[in-house]
């Protein structure tokens, strides 16, 4: 595989124009990242200063996404990418989108802790939610390193992890139904779990979406709403 | 009867395959091609300017040539109506068949040939003569001398054009006083005048001003609707906006052609890639 071209312009400032907002994408994603880390913590030790701060932080997140929005608008209008770098101008637009919603779900998590960090503490099901967090984490991770490597293997790698994630999703849901039928009166501290629970879920379908848009780029497939065998046909042929 | 009522609600607005279809642009069948280009070598003295081009133009679409100077797009097109026939030193190899005809055979009359397969060059070249006149010429070359006939034609000319609500109260002025931008939709209404298969058309918007350069690209996507359009642009942009199908040609070599939709987003070749991102080829 050759490495992405976006550099090799005989126009430098247009190298330069590319180069930044692929950077700011990367620094977006890390930025998103660490809202994530940050929320499930706040929900694992129930601390409800942390969880303000990650919920007060999304409006970077925010920004961000604005920001690099206009840049890439800017580009197209300037530049009129073609080939590669359409898909590149094409791909980070959409990449940005999907990390802000994961921005809002970090949100949701860190104002949940805060919520459930004012009542009486369960032990239902926190270590699958921590181990279920830690691998969403880790997907998101990977997802945004194939983008920063726009590396179409370790995309489809990281998209595969969606699976997984699903299955410990439902697990999780199937226990927390349990847990209220068994006792109504923690129906509301559970409530507050599953939709803790339900945000992860989401994330794990953002960080997959962004895995697909790093196969669209470098292959020029879209590689949205198939099957993951579909997706691998993708990957290693052509 | 809800089965054909389904049927039609979803043809009219949710036939996923038929947007598909429509989106990835008609293939080039048989019957739709107007230009077959085959095995076609060119060369100026011992240099060779063309390598053994091939390709099908389809009728009544909008064909774009691009590459970089030098490349042989100029040289191909030109090809397509015998211009190269005034070159010293010119030999061609191949077939260019023109509806299944090669224009090369013998029993070919080149003035007939150049009337079926028009051409607009880069500068305007209007005659110095009237509005009027320069559209009608053709006309009389052809035999028509009726000047009822000459009349409906300059206007319908004029109008397909796109010149005509500009010009119809001045059809007597010299043609040399219009502006580039109308010279040259001049110079295409003259050479629809004669009804053409085929319009070549080499760098026709290079000299005009971004206006001028818009209204012909209106004109060449209303001119499809009647004729076959071969353009030959430096202006990547004009052949992404203009064209249906797209050749890009390197050193004389056909590098790619296809549908210009893919070309321009997913180009095959790493060649072609390279020319129309502005990278180091």
């Amino acid at each position: 595989m050759n490495t992405p071209g976006y550099k090799s312009h005989i126009s430098s400032q247009f190298n330069a124009e590319l180069e930044d907002v692929r950077q700011r994408v990367l620094a977006m994603g890390g930025l998103v990242e660490q809202q994530i880390v940050e929320a499930t913590r706040a929900l694992m030790d129930a601390d409800a200063d942390l969880g303000q701060q990650v919920a007060k932080n999304d409006y970077k997140v925010n920004e961000l996404e604005v920001f690099i929005d206009e840049e890439c608008a800017r580009i197209l209008a300037r530049r009129q990418p073609t080939a590669s770098d359409l898909r590149l101008v094409y791909a980070v637009i959409k990449t940005i989108t999907d990390l802000e919603r994961i921005g809002d779900e970090a949100e949701k998590i860190a104002r949940m802790a805060v919520d459930l960090s004012a009542q009486d503490r369960l032990s239902v099901g926190m270590l699958e939610v921590h181990h279920l967090s830690r691998h969403v984490v880790q997907m998101v991770h990977d997802a945004l390193d194939s983008f920063a490597r726009m590396d179409p293997e370790a995309a489809l790698a990281a998209a595969r992890e969606d699976q997984a994630i699903d299955r410990e999703y439902e697990s999780l849901m199937r226990q927390c139904i349990t847990f209220m039928m068994e006792d109504p009166r923690t129906i509301r501290r559970v409530m507050d779990i599953i939709w803790s629970v339900r945000a992860l879920e989401r994330i794990g379908d953002h960080a997959k979406n962004i895995a697909e848009y790093v196969i669209y780029y470098v292959k020029g497939k879209d590689v949205r709403h198939v099957s993951i065998e579909a997706m691998e046909r993708e990957v290693k042929g052509g | 009867m809800s089965g054909v009522q389904s049927k039609t609600a979803l043809a009219q607005g949710l036939d996923i395959d038929a947007l598909r279809r429509e989106q990835a642009g008609a293939g080039i069948d048989a019957e739709t091609i107007a230009i077959e280009v085959e095995g076609l070598n060119l060369f100026y003295g011992s240099s060779q300017a063309l390598k053994g081009i091939g390709l099908s133009i389809p009728q009544r679409k909008v064909t774009a040539f691009i590459g970089p100077s030098g490349c042989g797009k100029s040289t191909l097109l030109r090809c397509f109506n015998r211009m190269n026939d005034l070159i010293d030193g010119c030999r061609i190899e191949g077939q260019i068949r023109l509806h299944g005809k090669n224009i090369f055979d013998r029993d070919v009359d080149v003035a007939m040939l150049r009337r079926r397969v028009g051409m607009v060059f880069q500068k305007p070249n209007p005659f110095p003569k009237s509005i009027y006149e320069n559209v009608a010429y053709g006309m009389r070359l052809a035999g028509m001398n009726r000047k009822r006939d000459l009349d409906d034609t300059v206007e319908w000319a004029l109008k397909g054009a796109a010149l005509w609500d500009e010009v119809k109260d001045r059809l007597e002025d010299s043609a040399l006083g219009l502006s580039g931008g109308q010279q040259q939709r001049l110079v295409i209404a003259r050479a629809i005048a004669i009804q053409p298969d085929v319009i070549l058309l080499d760098e026709p918007c290079s000299a005009l001003d971004p206006i001028s350069t818009l209204k012909v690209e209106e004109l060449i996507n209303e001119l499809k609707n009647r004729y076959t359009i071969v353009i030959v642009t430096h202006n990547m942009q004009q052949a992404a906006r203009v064209s249906d199908y797209t050749a890009f040609m390197y050193m004389g070599d056909l590098v790619e052609y296809g549908n210009t939709d893919q070309l321009f987003t997913k180009p095959k070749q790493k060649q072609t890639e390279d020319y129309i991102t502005g990278r180091y080829g």
